[in-house]
């Protein structure tokens, strides 16, 4: 049976048919706030459930929950504030009460009630969500840059941004059709914002031996620079799951969201949100969206001991590597070998060799993604 | 056989008097958590049930659209 949505109600805010073409209407006379791409994401996100149950962006008491307890107001596990910010001009002689059009380039995106207006400490927000207030950090640096107050209040969608990967875009409602049509009882996420190399492998095919169905699930969307493009991860899972893995056993979907590198509490959100997709596990990598060294390597698992009540439950995979003793991948708990036998497969070299067009041994990497990914010409986000 | 208390209907239930007494025991020590055994069992009852009922956000005829756009799309 699928994962039960987060907080029992699984979240539709999709206005259609006539009340749609009214609300279209209705928007043009509404005051306007334009958003950013990844917030725009988030309206999408919100909408269509992903983010269960939230139906809109956050008001203060839930954003104060969230932030020093890491649950909603209502006591429902939560560990990353999702806000609108708006500067004091966009939203001058507006009220609480008052509806606004959100808009992305020229996209009517949603109509939200406004519920609530207040100011954020944003230097607290990140010493709490990011453990560091230093700029060093994508999540930080960006944080900063975001404007003086938030709005919060419950959202109807118009319409959704255009989607360039529309053929890999699902949402819960229709993943969990999706389950059920497999019959998979059990399913492990996998969260990614990287091309798969064989650790990776090792880890989703070690989950999926012990579930019925593997959902893998990268986020495309804002990411830092030296990160790979989007495209370049969608392909590169075409061409893994093209060639080694059993067609019934994998569904590959991608999902636009902000990666914000907050790490421990970051793994909690990207586990509630594989929820809602109707996941029953959700696999947590080592240093879990985590960067550089600010957080503690198994820190992203810690934390799933101060859920107890998340509702998935949390795969905890060693990080994998060759063994030339062993003649396989393995990992440290099954491997009884001294380090000169241990080939570890690292992002870092496997993205320098990339850099200067050189193939990466095939114990690293498939030579078939190797392949995809070498045909681009300019593979990392600059 | 039902009954009435602060106006709710109510039913009475048997177990056992070893997982009674536990259940008396949590309670005590609850710390005002529960007020009563029948409180305690009311809220595990809750939570064992919501879990198994499911409500569902689409209708039959939706269910087969999101079908069709599965299939559309090789998913099935």
């Amino acid at each position: 049976m699928v994962s039960k949505p987060h907080g029992g109600k699984l979240v539709n805010r999709v206005v259609t048919g006539r009340r749609r073409e009214y609300l279209l209407e209705e928007a043009k006379e509404l005051r306007k706030v334009s958003v950013s791409e990844s917030l725009a994401a988030d309206v999408s996100n919100i909408a269509h459930g992903v983010y269960s149950p939230l139906e809109g962006f956050m008001v203060y008491n839930d954003y104060y929950h969230v932030l020093y307890d890491m649950r909603l107001a209502n006591d429902v596990p939560w560990t990353i504030p999702i806000v609108l910010d708006v500067s004091r001009e966009e939203i001058l002689g507006l009220k609480e009460g008052d509806d606004i059009a959100i808009s992305f380039k020229n996209t009517m995106l949603a109509i939200m009630e406004i519920e609530d207006i207040y100011k954020w400490d944003k230097r607290e927000f990140c010493k709490k969500v990011f453990k560091t207030v230093d700029v060093r950090h994508p999540g930080v640096s960006k944080t900063m840059h975001r404007k003086d107050l938030l709005i919060g209040g419950s959202i109807y969608l118009l319409n959704d941004v255009p989607e360039p990967f529309e053929r890999y875009r699902l949402w819960p409602v229709e993943t969990r059709v999706l389950f059920e049509a497999k019959r998979w009882r059990t399913i492990a996420g996998f969260q990614t914002r990287n091309v798969p190399h064989r650790g990776h492998e090792y880890v989703q095919k070690a989950a999926l031996t012990f579930v019925d169905g593997l959902f893998v699930n990268p986020l495309v969307g804002w990411k830092k620079t030296r990160d790979y493009k989007d495209e370049v991860i969608v392909r590169a899972y075409e061409a893994l799951i093209e060639n080694y893995y059993p067609k019934d056993s994998v569904v590959f979907s991608v999902l636009r969201m902000e990666m914000r590198y907050a790490g421990p509490r970051e793994a909690i959100l990207h586990a509630i949100v594989r929820k809602n997709f109707g996941c029953t596990h959700f696999i947590v990598g080592r240093d879990h969206a985590g960067v550089g060294d600010f957080y503690g390597p198994y820190e992203a698992w810690d934390i799933f001991n101060e859920f107890p009540d998340l509702g998935i439950i949390p795969m905890f995979i060693r990080e994998a590597f060759y063994c030339m003793k062993c003649g396989g991948f393995v990992n440290e708990k099954i491997c009884p070998h001294e380090e000169e036998y241990r080939v570890k497969v690292s992002g870092t070299k496997l993205r320098k060799m990339i850099l200067s067009k050189e193939k990466p041994p095939e114990y690293m990497m498939r030579p078939e993604v190797v392949e995809v990914i070498l045909n681009f010409e300019r593979p990392f986000v600059e | 056989m039902g009954f009435k208390i602060m106006g709710e209907e109510k039913v009475a239930v048997h177990i056992s008097k070893e997982l009674y007494e536990k259940a008396r025991k949590y309670v005590e020590e609850s710390e005002g958590e529960f007020k009563s055994v029948d409180e305690l069992v009311e809220f595990v009852l809750k939570e064992v049930l919501s879990e198994e009922v499911e409500e569902k956000v689409f209708t039959k005829e939706e269910e087969e659209k999101i079908k069709e756009r599965l299939r559309a799309l090789g998913y099935i």
